[in-house]
């Protein structure tokens, strides 16, 4: 072996040794402490840093949740349940089951419901739009139709419908993170009870106005008739501001409200088509349900399909 | 019945630059230099320019139509501009195919990988020349002899040596080399500064003309499509660099000696062969007007999108092409550098704008 | 050589078509929406209840709070009712509706065009009158005006500014308010003088319109302290900060006020609403509102109810032009766009112009070219591409550091981009998130 390659091999071999021992010292020296069990629970978690626990990132919400003493007001809404139960067994405690829930657009005013009544040109963003006026329909508590919420979803679970102009949730891939409740900037997102074959019935209609201006600027508006509350046995129904609003915790999916909307504002989502009712069936219905609350149209489809 | 008005945000109104416009002006203060040189290359020149502007905007239009899926903005008249200053940079013999090439790496590196216009941190033009450079370095450094509209557009083999010239900075290079006196060969090869000025000598067909390139240069100052700092700051950054190194080298020690009648020191150094030398230098005005600084301080280090947005940080950048320039051409083993410069400058130009930031409203209280 | 501020600046085609027209009376409108928040600051607190009479200078709406002001009626008739209804925000929001019945005012308002020269009033006595008769920042920002006037501890202020420049293209409302109540003017600015406790005023005018400058010149030789001085033209030298900075070379800091240079500038629509306050015990309500536009039939300057439909000053102007594209609430660079013709006119409207259909659509946006236009004519010494960058990738640190919060969105970036970008949306939005972001860490 030549000299020249001898002593490269040898200066460089000595280089890493050296600069070995040197990074074995000072991590030693700077180590931080981590309890183990902060990464066990990030194990469990989804892993996709959404943000809808209401950290920034899983790592993060894997520290609170161990250097806190219970799980008040620490959940994982795309893990859900079972990675609750999972983190509680790592921890030993108790995981309190919470609802699931879905997110739910509250507007149905699509373009052939809200005719234009001006020209807008500017930046497609919803929230830009929003800031400068109330949009190009009659209706200033509308959707605008850009995608801000789209494009703020992590799970692939909205979609803009070029047709009707209203972003579409997709129930199975929705985790309800909430990401798309704070970036509408006119508030249309709910995040409402996940029901079983995830049924649905809420007020797609945010408008405040009264009735009649209400009603020139779209037609499936609500329009604050106060029917819909009038007809709800469970005491379901809120109205303020002239808009009506189902509260999806009280509402046990009797389907009374919907037909009595004079407008169809009122959305049922994943039921079985009505059967044509005749005037006797709908008086005996109605008188049915008075006296016997508990017991639902609903319930009553159920246990003949079963 | 409600008529729809337009609602958008302010402002309403709008001056007259488009993009469309800024790139005509561009175009049109090339024109004095492209007259300039056809009467001294002829057809050449026609050539090389109409080949290089048509596969320019043809390589703009298929990456955009049939890779990128896009819409097509050639409209815009940027790849026009690529392909006017890329022909500028080239010798008025090259041959087709080496011009479509340097296109589709001008247009298709230089510009398109990095997004379109806007987004390309280097020179296009510049990418496109210099990888034609060292790719092809015969046909790219073998320039015609100026012959007017006589010039033959492709010259035979066997004609090489009779109708071909060195550009001045070539022939400096050699004589550094070979240890002999600037002076000497500037007489001996009769070249001139009023030469060197109006274009009379060798090299790419858009570097020759100073004159002309500066006319275009005011041009561009009265339409206010450029501002006078990155040319003024390349120029003069190459003079006052050369200069300095100029009057410690053996022609300008002679005549500061002379004139002034002062002793001053000249720079000797050691060669590969341990022989002392005597350090030559062409002078500054040499500099300046020979190879492609005029070219490339007015049109390429003013491009737009590679260059700093605030004048503080353009006189920086134009002084750092000048420097280095001079350190390529006097220190390097390639007899011109600004093509080289400015890329290397291109490459600064985020860091510039990053620090140096305009001067604010309201930073101090100033009392009238 | 013209005073001028020295950085940035946009020169967009002056369009003053209606200049020569003088001021008109609008004819009674026969309904009017107030909205209850026309100014900055806290809305005012409606006093009055549907179904009662009100008279012309009634106080229907009180203020609330120190940085709020005083609404009164501007015609007499009854309240038809509070309501929200469509104003030039483009939303609908809370507003008194007065449906108008004849043209009775409040009896202790003086009527009579006699000028009042003579005051006794302390400075104290000017604020209140100020406070009562809610007057507001006529030249667009609608501050209201007696929070200007109250000086902070600390502070001392030594000159007086007038705000005569009207920068903005088409708008004629100052300049005609100049030629016909220059006199009403000086007494205005010496009240205002009194109440701020200088001795020096100076007018800013801005040389396109060279009568203004020499009628108020002549009328300032008689009074001491007050100088008229000829600006040259450029947009935008009304703005607050430039007008400082032209006439006394003095920068206001970023994140101050004028009175931290020891200034304080009026518009001369609210000097001359001063003077009316003091010395006709008038209230703010009705303002000088130019309609304007090239396919306008007779582009004129109206002395307009505050709450009067914008259909109505158009109909008084030879109507809505066939081809109209767009109607403006204010100027070019810096109006609000609006869709109905219903929104009322507010303190704060200057003027509306009607922009033809070939003018109102907006040209093909392209990307950034980094031509560095828009940093060379910031009057702010700002860098917009850098904050239209910024602002639409959520840099919100990088936006505060940038400067953002600098930004009097005068429109001068959109003017000049050559590839038409959206810089003042984005800027626009950069803007509100930051200072949304600080208020609440604050809190």
């Amino acid at each position: 072996m030549s000299s020249v390659v001898l002593y490269t091999i040898v200066s460089l071999s000595g280089l890493g040794v050296a600069s070995a021992i040197v990074l074995f010292f000072v991590a030693q020296r700077f180590k931080v402490y981590e309890d183990p069990r902060i990464d066990q629970v990030e194990e469990r978690l989804p892993a996709a840093n959404c943000g809808g626990c209401g950290f920034a990132g899983c790592r993060n919400f894997a520290e609170a949740i161990v250097k806190s003493d219970d799980f008040e007001g620490l959940y994982c809404p795309v893990g859900g349940n079972e990675t609750m139960e999972e983190v509680a067994k790592i921890l030993g405690r108790e995981a309190v089951a919470q609802e699931p829930k879905v997110a739910v657009l509250r507007c149905n005013g699509a373009c052939e419901f809200r005719p234009k009544i001006n020209i807008y040109e500017g930046v497609a963003s919803c929230a830009i739009a929003s800031a400068l006026y109330g949009g190009d329909t009659g209706c200033q508590y509308g959707c605008l139709g850009f995608g801000d919420c789209v494009l703020v979803c992590n799970f692939d679970a909205l979609q803009m419908n070029n047709d009707t102009g209203l972003p579409e949730v997709n129930d199975t891939n929705c985790t309800a993170c909430g990401a798309c409740v704070k970036e509408c900037p006119r508030d249309l997102f709910e995040l409402r009870k996940r029901n079983k074959k995830d049924r649905k019935i809420y007020v797609a209609c945010m408008n405040e106005d009264k009735g009649g201006i209400a009603k020139r600027s779209c037609s499936v508006t609500c329009t604050g008739c106060t029917l819909c509350f009038k007809i709800c046995p469970f005491e379901a129904i809120e109205m303020n501001n002239n808009l009506a609003f189902i509260d999806s915790e009280k509402c046990r999916l009797c389907r009374k409200c919907g037909p009595v909307c004079p407008t169809g504002a009122i959305i049922e989502v994943g039921f079985p088509p009505r059967k044509e009712k005749t005037d006797d069936d709908v008086e005996k219905s109605i008188t049915s349900t008075i006296d016997n609350p508990d017991i639902s149209d609903n319930d009553k489809n159920n246990k003949s399909d079963n | 019945m409600n008529k729809l008005f337009t609602v958008s945000q302010s402002p309403h109104i709008h001056s007259d630059y488009t993009i469309r416009k800024l790139m005509l002006g561009v175009i049109i203060a090339l024109l004095p230099a492209f007259v300039t040189s056809l009467v001294f290359y002829g057809v050449g020149v026609l050539i090389v320019t109409s080949v290089s502007i048509a596969s320019c905007i043809a390589f703009e239009f298929i990456i955009q139509k049939l890779i990128l899926k896009t819409e097509t903005k050639i409209s815009d008249g940027s790849a026009i501009v690529t392909g006017l200053l890329l022909a500028f940079n080239l010798p008025s013999n090259l041959p087709i195919w080496i011009i479509i090439i340097g296109s589709l790496v001008a247009i298709g590196i230089g510009k398109m990988t990095f997004g379109g216009l806007g987004n390309n941190p280097f020179n296009p033009a510049l990418v496109g020349r210099v990888f034609l450079l060292i790719s092809f370095p015969t046909a790219m450094t073998v320039f015609p002899k100026a012959s007017g509209f006589n010039t033959p557009y492709m010259i035979p083999a066997d004609k090489m040596d009779a109708l071909t010239g060195a550009t001045p900075l070539s022939l400096v290079k050699e004589c550094i080399k070979s240890g002999n006196s600037i002076t000497e060969l500037l007489n001996i090869n009769n070249l001139n500064y009023s030469d060197m000025f109006f274009g009379n000598i060798g090299g790419s067909f858009g570097e020759i003309a100073a004159f002309a390139l500066i006319v275009g240069f005011l041009y561009l100052l009265i339409r206010k499509i450029i501002t006078w700092h990155i040319p003024v700051s390349v120029i003069a950054g190459v003079f006052l660099f050369a200069g300095i190194l100029w009057i410690f080298s053996e022609e300008g020690h002679n005549i500061i000696n002379d004139s002034l009648n002062i002793n001053m020191p000249v720079i000797k150094f050691k060669d590969a062969n341990q022989e002392i030398k005597i350090f030559h230098m062409a002078d500054p005005l040499f500099h300046i007007l020979t190879g492609g600084i005029m070219l490339g301080a007015i049109y390429m280090a003013t491009d737009y999108v590679t260059s700093p947005m605030i004048p503080k940080g353009m006189i920086i950048y134009g002084a750092g092409i000048g420097i280095i320039t001079v350190v390529i051409r006097v220190f390097g083993s390639y007899p011109e550098g600004i093509s080289f410069a400015i890329l290397i400058m291109n490459g600064f130009v985020p860091l510039i704008n990053r620090y140096i930031k305009p001067e604010r409203f309201g930073e101090e209280v100033k009392n009238g | 050589m013209l005073k001028t501020f020295a950085k940035g600046g946009v020169h967009p085609p002056e369009n003053k078509i209606s200049a020569k027209s003088k001021i008109k009376d609008l004819q009674l409108p026969e309904t009017i929406s107030i909205p209850i928040s026309q100014h900055l600051g806290t809305p005012s607190k409606p006093i009055v209840e549907r179904g009662e009479q009100v008279v012309v200078g009634q106080l229907i709406a009180k203020n609330e709070g120190f940085v709020s002001s005083n609404i009164h009626s501007s015609v007499s008739g009854k309240i038809a009712k509070i309501d929200n209804v469509i104003d030039s925000s483009g939303y609908k929001r809370k507003s008194i509706v007065i449906s108008t019945e004849g043209d009775e005012w409040d009896k202790n308002i003086d009527r009579t065009d006699k000028l009042i020269t003579d005051f006794s009033c302390s400075s104290e006595e000017i604020i209140n009158k100020v406070i009562e008769a809610g007057i507001v920042g006529l030249g667009g920002a609608t501050f209201p005006s007696h929070v200007k006037l109250s000086i902070p501890r600390g502070k001392k202020a030594e000159y007086l500014i007038i705000n005569g420049v009207e920068c903005e293209p088409y708008l004629t409302a100052d300049h005609a308010l100049m030629l016909e109540k220059g006199e009403e003017l000086m007494v205005g600015i010496q009240l205002l003088k009194t109440a701020l406790k200088v001795d020096k005023a100076l007018i800013g005018i801005e040389n396109n319109k060279p009568d203004a400058i020499k009628h108020l010149s002549e009328l300032a030789q008689n009074f001491k302290g007050i100088n008229v001085y000829a600006l040259k033209v450029k947009y935008p030298q009304g703005g607050e900060k430039q007008l400082i900075k032209a006439l006394l070379n003095r920068e206001v800091p970023s994140g101050g006020l004028p009175v931290d240079v020891g200034v304080v500038a009026f518009n001369v629509g609210t000097t001359l609403a001063v003077y009316e306050a003091v010395q006709k015990n008038k209230p703010l309500f009705e303002r000088i509102v130019t309609v304007t536009g090239k396919s306008i039939k007779h582009p004129s300057n109206f002395r307009v109810r505050i709450g009067t439909p914008v259909s109505d000053l158009l109909s008084a102007a030879g109507g809505l032009p066939e081809n109209a594209g767009k109607v403006i609430n204010g100027g070019p660079m810096m109006g609000k766009a609006i869709s109905d013709l219903s929104v009322p006119i507010t303190k704060g409207s200057s003027g509306i112009l009607i922009l033809p259909e070939s003018e109102s659509g907006r040209r093909k946006v392209r990307s950034c070219i980094r031509c560095a236009k828009c940093v060379s004519i910031c009057p702010m010494g700002l860098e917009p591409y850098l904050l239209m960058s910024l602002s639409r990738k959520n840099l919100f640190d990088r936006l505060e550091s940038n400067r953002i919060l600098d930004c009097i969105e005068c429109g001068s970036c959109g003017y000049i981009c050559p590839s038409n970008t959206e810089l003042l949306e984005y800027l626009r939005s950069g803007k509100a998130t930051v200072s949304q972001l600080i208020r609440t860490s604050k809190k």
